[in-house]
């Protein structure tokens, strides 16, 4: 199939999947999952200890089987709890997010399995991070899920989504529509990690409002891609002063196609956005988009894409777009493909390294973003599971 | 019986494509000698060093022997092995590469040794900075002797340590130019001074256009190279001299009326 580079397109064949899961039993702790399952969870920062956790959520196929929350200034519970508690959430559902979208957002209302529900309440500080998991066990199944995310005025939220497969799962679709609300004043920092079966199809639709003086972060790492994933999460900075920052990690493997970009729609004095990516491909395709759209004086926003092509057959196809509306204002992009600088090999082995050691080592480096505003520890595993994957990718 | 040279160069040509820089050149540098090579810009010197290292882009032929060792075709992580070990005058920035994670991944020496001469050298906040990232002249000579600290070669290779180095930095990098040398000895251990230099001793092949380096380092034997040839050879602080009075003016007009008698 061709597909289109200049907009995301190339609808999957949706009824190649199964609907229906059986329901899973309940966990009164995290730590009961399987020694397997609990290593997979690892490697997308979900602790299943729940040490310096805030609280979690964790989905299994289409059963919530473990939500807990242990700081008082933060919610969380699923989607569909929530609903039901706050009067369908109707404030919030579907609003960053049109339902009509396109057919995934269409088949996410209709499947809808739960999701999670996270909130931080006015003026809260959640240090720890909050985390969620949504889960695949079984071959060929659609997991649909809606998650909603608040943070309301003054508060600060930090949150760890993994999305994994068990082992033994090839095949399967992942639907996820998030909405976030960032309000005045609030921070947001969100970690997503990815670790994908080979050829799972894989769709998740963000889009996140941020009010006056409100800072969203998102960290995006996949180093374990799916065979077709494409995402475009889009923050619109509403209020004076709101800023945005996407950093992307991505690695494409021979088979996998990851179409993923990141845009943000300036609308307020004082805005301010950052979008940088850092692609690696080994042999698969990577399309690295990223888009700034300014719409008021004096904001400043600034875009990177970074790719490493490691292979003849692979593709890194970056597409940068700055778009102004307005006069006075500072938008620009850096973008760059190209192979490891031999320069750069040749020194470190000058220093004693093998060629495939200072290889290694040029591209951990190149791939290791300076996550912000992630407590210390957890950087510190991050950094950790960057380097673990790379190993066994590489 | 006569000790083995350490490093050997025999009728040693290499060019870059179609050009040819060096020329035909001959070099031993014997165990403990510091050789000082001086040049005009362009007369091969970084060239000559870069082909002795092992990087690519070079056409080399002759001979190139390290402890009787023919070494010119090995890749360059082998001969950093078997105990060669340069300090690069514009290393390349590495991104996302912290100078400690480079260090500890190219030696299995401890830990304590990195911080000791991290200190040593100014370098403590630089270990957790991205390799040569918006280093200054002298922060990255620093960190360039800082990793042949713990690299501890045989044989030293510098090229242009004194470039962009400022007055106070200078000192700094002659003192531990001189302490990687082995030419530092302390007075008062165990062993004579006598034994402790013999152990400790380092040889070193220093290419340098200004010649500054040698207010601060003892180099035995001086070369001139000039268009790819060494065309002169004799007591480095007399060569500093002469070409701090006269610059390579003078070396043109001897090598030019050596070259017309053949």
């Amino acid at each position: 199939m061709v597909k289109s580079k200049t907009t995301q397109t190339g609808d999957l064949d949706l009824s190649v999947y199964r609907e229906e899961a059986a329901e899973h039993p309940q966990l009164d702790d995290l730590s009961q999952i399987s020694p397997e399952d609990q290593k997979v969870l690892l490697m997308t920062g979900v602790d299943p200890m729940g040490k310096e956790r805030s609280g979690s959520f964790f989905q299994k196929d289409h059963s919530v089987i473990h939500c807990t929350a242990n700081f008082e200034g933060a919610e969380i519970m699923s989607a569909s709890e929530a609903r039901k508690k706050y009067h369908g959430l109707t404030e919030y559902w579907g609003k960053a997010v049109p339902v009509d979208k396109d057919i995934y957002t269409k088949r996410a209302e209709e499947h809808q399995e739960h999701g999670y529900y996270v909130r931080s309440l006015p003026g809260a500080q959640v240090y720890y991070p909050l985390q969620a998991c949504l889960y695949l066990t079984e071959d060929r199944l659609a997991q649909d899920v809606h998650n909603i995310i608040i943070a309301e005025e003054g508060s600060s939220l930090n949150l760890i989504t993994g999305c994994a497969t068990a082992p033994g799962v090839r095949s399967g679709l992942h639907v996820g529509v998030s909405e976030f609300y960032v309000k005045k004043g609030a921070t947001v920092s969100f970690t997503m990690i990815h670790n994908w079966a080979e050829e799972m199809a894989v769709r998740p639709r963000s889009a996140v409002i941020v009010e006056e003086g409100g800072k969203f972060i998102s960290n995006y790492v996949c180093l374990v891609p799916a065979r077709d994933l494409q995402m475009y999460p889009t923050a619109i900075l509403k209020g004076k002063g709101a800023v945005a920052t996407f950093n992307s990690v991505l690695l494409a493997k021979p088979g996998s196609y990851m179409d993923v970009g990141s845009r943000v729609i300036l609308q307020q004095e004082g805005c301010r956005a950052e979008i940088i990516a850092r692609t690696v491909s080994t042999g698969g395709t990577i399309i690295s988009r990223g888009h700034l759209r300014g719409e008021h004086r004096g904001i400043k926003a600034h875009l990177e894409c970074k790719g490493l092509l490691l292979s003849d057959t692979g593709v890194i196809h970056a597409i940068p777009e700055l778009e102004g509306t307005t006069s006075d204002l500072e938008m620009s992009h850096e973008a760059a493909v190209g192979k490891i600088a031999q320069e750069e090999v040749e020194y470190l082995m000058a220093r004693g390294l093998s060629e495939q050691e200072a290889t290694a080592l040029i591209i951990k480096g190149f791939l290791s973003l300076d996550i912000v505003g992630l407590p210390p520890s957890l950087k510190k595993d991050l950094e950790h599971l960057i380097e673990q994957t790379e190993e066994e990718a590489l | 019986m006569k000790a083995e040279p350490l490093l050997e160069i025999k009728n040693l040509h290499v060019s870059i494509g179609e050009k040819e820089i060096i020329k035909g050149l001959h070099l031993t540098i014997n165990h403990g000698e510091i050789h000082a090579i001086f040049g005009p810009n362009g007369s091969g010197k970084t060239t000559l060093l870069n082909a002795l290292m092992g990087f690519s882009g070079y056409e080399i032929t002759g001979e190139i022997l390290f402890r009787g060792k023919k070494m010119t075709r090995l890749p360059i992580n082998e001969r950093a092995e078997m105990g060669i070990g340069m300090s690069f005058q514009r290393p390349p920035a590495i991104r996302g590469l912290q100078l400690r994670k480079l260090i500890e991944a190219s030696t299995e020496r401890n830990g304590d040794l990195i911080e000791k001469y991290a200190k040593a050298l100014n370098l403590i906040d630089f270990l957790n900075r991205e390799v040569n990232v918006g280093f200054s002249g002298g922060e990255i000579k620093r960190a360039e002797l800082l990793q042949l600290l713990i690299q501890d070669p045989d044989l030293i290779l510098l090229d242009e340590p004194e470039s962009g180095v400022d007055i106070d930095n200078i000192v700094l990098i002659g003192e531990y130019t001189n302490q990687l040398l082995g030419r530092r000895v302390e007075r008062g251990k165990r062993k004579t001074m006598k034994e402790q230099h013999r152990e400790k001793l380092k040889s070193g092949l220093i290419i340098t256009h200004t010649g500054h380096i040698l207010e601060y380092i003892d180099a035995d034997i001086g070369h001139i190279l000039m268009e790819g040839r060494f065309a002169c050879q004799a007591n480095p602080r007399e060569m500093f001299r002469t070409l701090k009075e006269c610059g390579f003016n003078e070396c043109y007009r001897c090598f030019r009326k050596e070259e017309a008698h053949g």
